[in-house]
C-alpha cells in the first residue's frame, strides 16, 4: 500500500500560519492588492490606478548609470549612501524649500521613502506607542507602525476642508501616548496641499504635546497653485522633524527605489545603525543615477511637472463636465472625485467601473478613514487616454444616474 | 524675429506634439479660454509661425519605398545675394524636401528624395550640378530613418508600468 508521506507529514506537523508572528499575520491585505488581480486580469482597460509617473526615467539619468556600470562601480558605498549624493541633496533642499541640513551627519539615503519612514518609526516607537496618521492617506503607514510595535490612530479629513489636517481634528486624538505624526502633503491621494498658514497651527499643537513629526514629502516638487512648504521651514519645527523623500515621482524614478531622510543628528544616527544591519547601503546604480538627476535633470523634472499641471486641468475639467464632485486636486498627480451621489459604494463602483467601462481606478477605501463615497484617479497617463477613461467615466456615470 | 507670449508658446507646444488637438482641449490643458487659445492660433497662422499642419509619416513602413538623399552642395555666394538666390533655386523643385544653409566645409545641405537611385542621382547631375555657381556636391544617401523632428520611427517598449499601484 502506497502512503502519501508528504500528507501524512502535513496532518502531523502544524500549519505554516501558526509559525507566523501574530503582528504579522494579522495585518490585513492590501486593498489595493485585491483589485490590482481584478484588474491584470481583464483587456482593453485605461487605468488611473497607477501610483507612479508615466515618464521613463530621462535618458541622461539612465545612461549616467550605465556609464558607471561600464567602469565597475559596484561596490558598497558608505552606509549613510555617497558623501557626494548627500551634499547634492542638501544643497537641492536648501535651494528649493529652504531648509538647511549638514551632509556628514543630517542626511540618510535609503531605498526609496519607503524605508526611510520604516527606519524613523522603528527609531522612534516604543511598544503602545500612538502614532498619529491623517487620513485617507498612503497605504503604508499604519502597517509599518503595527510591525514596529505602534498604534496606528487615524485623524479623519474631509473634502469640506479639501482633505487638509486641522489642528482641531489632531487635538482631539491627542491622548499621552501620542509619540509621533506622519504627514504626507502633497497627498497621496487627495491631492491636498498645505500652505505656510495651515501649517503654523499645527506646529503649536505638536509643540504643545511634543510630538516628533514624520514628514513624507515626496510629492514636494507637484504642487501646481503654489510652492511646497516644508513643515521642517515651520519655525521650531526643524528638530521635530523627520523629513522623508524621495527620486522617484519628481524624476521619474520609481523603479530605482531611491528616497533619503533628513532629521536631526542623533535620530538619523539611530535611523543609520538600522539601516546599516538590514540593507547596508542604498544601491549603487541608484544613488550614481540620483545624483545625476539632482546636477544635471532640473530642467527636465520641470517639464515634466508643467505636463501634469495640464493634465491636472483636463482630468478636473472632466470630473466638472461628468458632474461628479472633485476638490481642485493642487499637487501630487491625483484627482479623488466624490462618487458618493451615485449612490455605490467606493468599493462597488470602482469594480463596476472597472467591469462595465474598462476604466481602473482604486476605491477611496484602500487609503483608510474618510475615503469612502471618493475615487482615486492618476493623471499620470497620455492625455489620449486620459480623455478617453473621461468619456467612459462619463458614460458609465450617465448609465448609472438613468438607471 | 518676434518674441511670442507664453501662451503663443504653450499652444506651440502642444501641437506640436499632436496637431488634431481642439482649441478647447488646448485651452483646459493651458488653463486659460477657449477664444484666447483661437485667437494666438490665427496669430500663428497669419504670421506663418504654423506653417502647416501635416502628419509625420515613416514612409519605410509602406512596400514603396522611396530613397532620400542629403547631398552637400559648395557654392559661389551671388553679388548683393549671397546665398539667397541660389537657395531658392534649388528649393523650388518639388523632389527637394529641405535646404539648409550650413556653416563648415560646405555651403548648402540639400534633402533629395526620389523614387530611387537613379531618380536622385539624375536630379544631381542635371539640376543641381550644372547650376552656376554650384562648385561641388557630395551625394549621402539615407539607409534608415531612426529619429525625424524629434520622433522616434523604432516601436518602442510600451508602458510598462502595473495596472494598479499604490
Amino acid at each position: 500500500m502506497i502512503v502519501n508521506e508528504e500528507t501524512k507529514k502535513q496532518q502531523n506537523s502544524k500549519s505554516m500560519q501558526s509559525y507566523l508572528a501574530p503582528l504579522v499575520r494579522d495585518i490585513p491585505p492590501s486593498g489595493i492588492r485585491r483589485f490590482f488581480d481584478l484588474a491584470e486580469g481583464s483587456k482593453d482597460i485605461i487605468t488611473l490606478g497607477v501610483g507612479e509617473p508615466d515618464f521613463t526615467t530621462p535618458w541622461h539619468v539612465r545612461e549616467a548609470c550605465v556609464y558607471s556600470l561600464e567602469r565597475g562601480r559596484t561596490a558598497y558605498t558608505s552606509n549613510a549612501g555617497m558623501i557626494e549624493l548627500r551634499e547634492a541633496i542638501a544643497q537641492y533642499l536648501y535651494d528649493s524649500f529652504q531648509v538647511s541640513y549638514q551632509p556628514s551627519n543630517q542626511i540618510l539615503v535609503t531605498v526609496g521613502g519607503s524605508e526611510a519612514i520604516d527606519l524613523a518609526l522603528r527609531a522612534l516607537i516604543v511598544p503602545g506607542d500612538e502614532i498619529l496618521i491623517p487620513e485617507p492617506c498612503y497605504v503604508s503607514y499604519s502597517p509599518i507602525t503595527s510591525i514596529g510595535g505602534g498604534v496606528p490612530v487615524g485623524i479623519e479629513t474631509f473634502a469640506e476642508n479639501d482633505f487638509k489636517l486641522t489642528a482641531e481634528a489632531l487635538e482631539a486624538k491627542i491622548t499621552p501616548k501620542s509619540k509621533v505624526l506622519i504627514l504626507c502633503y502633497p497627498s497621496n491621494p487627495t491631492g491636498a496641499i498645505m500652505t505656510y498658514e495651515d501649517w503654523l497651527p499645527i506646529a503649536k499643537v505638536v509643540e504643545k504635546h511634543d510630538l516628533i513629526v514624520i514628514s513624507d514629502e515626496i510629492y514636494a516638487e507637484l504642487t501646481y497653485t503654489q510652492k511646497h512648504v516644508s513643515f521642517a521651514s515651520i519655525p521650531g519645527m526643524m528638530d521635530r522633524t523627520v523629513l522623508v523623500s524621495g527620486f522617484s515621482k519628481a524624476f521619474a524614478m520609481t523603479g530605482w527605489r531611491m528616497g533619503y531622510a533628513c532629521a536631526h543628528p542623533d535620530l538619523i544616527a539611530a535611523m543609520l545603525k538600522i539601516h546599516q544591519y538590514t540593507v547596508m547601503c542604498a544601491p549603487v546604480m541608484g544613488q550614481v543615477a540620483a545624483l545625476e538627476a539632482l546636477t544635471n535633470g532640473l530642467e527636465e523634472k520641470d517639464r515634466m511637472i508643467e505636463s501634469y499641471n495640464q493634465r491636472r486641468r483636463l482630468i478636473v475639467q472632466g470630473f466638472v463636465d461628468i458632474g461628479l464632485p472633485c476638490h481642485e486636486p493642487q499637487g501630487a498627480f491625483y484627482a479623488f472625485p466624490s462618487i458618493a451621489e451615485t449612490g455605490l459604494s467606493s468599493d462597488e463602483f470602482a469594480q463596476r467601473l472597472l467591469m462595465e467601462a474598462k476604466v481602473a481606478a482604486v476605491p477611496g477605501t484602500a487609503f483608510g478613514q474618510g475615503g469612502e463615497g471618493f475615487l482615486r484617479c492618476s493623471y499620470a497617463t497620455s492625455v489620449a487616454q486620459l480623455t478617453e477613461a473621461l468619456e467612459r467615466i462619463g458614460e458609465f456615470v450617465h448609465k448609472l444616474k438613468t438607471s | 524675429m518676434k518674441q511670442l507670449t507664453d501662451l503663443k508658446l504653450k499652444v506651440l507646444d502642444l501641437l506640436n506634439e499632436d496637431a488634431r488637438r481642439s482649441p478647447a482641449l488646448l485651452a483646459t490643458l493651458i488653463g486659460v479660454e477657449e477664444e484666447a487659445v483661437k485667437e494666438a492660433i490665427a496669430e500663428l497662422e497669419q504670421d506663418h509661425v504654423i506653417v502647416k499642419y501635416a502628419a509625420v509619416v515613416n514612409w519605410s513602413k509602406i512596400e514603396d519605398e522611396t530613397v532620400t538623399a542629403l547631398i552637400e552642395v559648395q557654392i559661389t555666394p551671388e553679388r548683393g545675394r549671397g546665398f539667397e538666390g541660389i537657395a531658392e533655386r534649388i528649393y523650388l523643385y518639388p523632389q527637394v524636401k529641405s535646404v539648409y544653409l550650413m556653416s563648415g566645409a560646405y555651403d548648402l545641405l540639400v534633402e533629395v528624395e526620389g523614387r530611387n537611385l537613379r531618380e536622385v542621382a539624375n536630379f544631381v547631375s542635371e539640376k543641381l550640378s550644372p547650376i552656376d555657381s554650384v562648385l561641388s556636391t557630395k551625394t549621402n544617401f539615407i539607409l534608415k530613418k531612426y529619429k525625424q523632428d524629434g520622433i522616434i520611427f523604432e516601436d518602442r517598449e510600451e508602458d510598462n508600468r502595473l495596472m494598479i499601484s499604490p
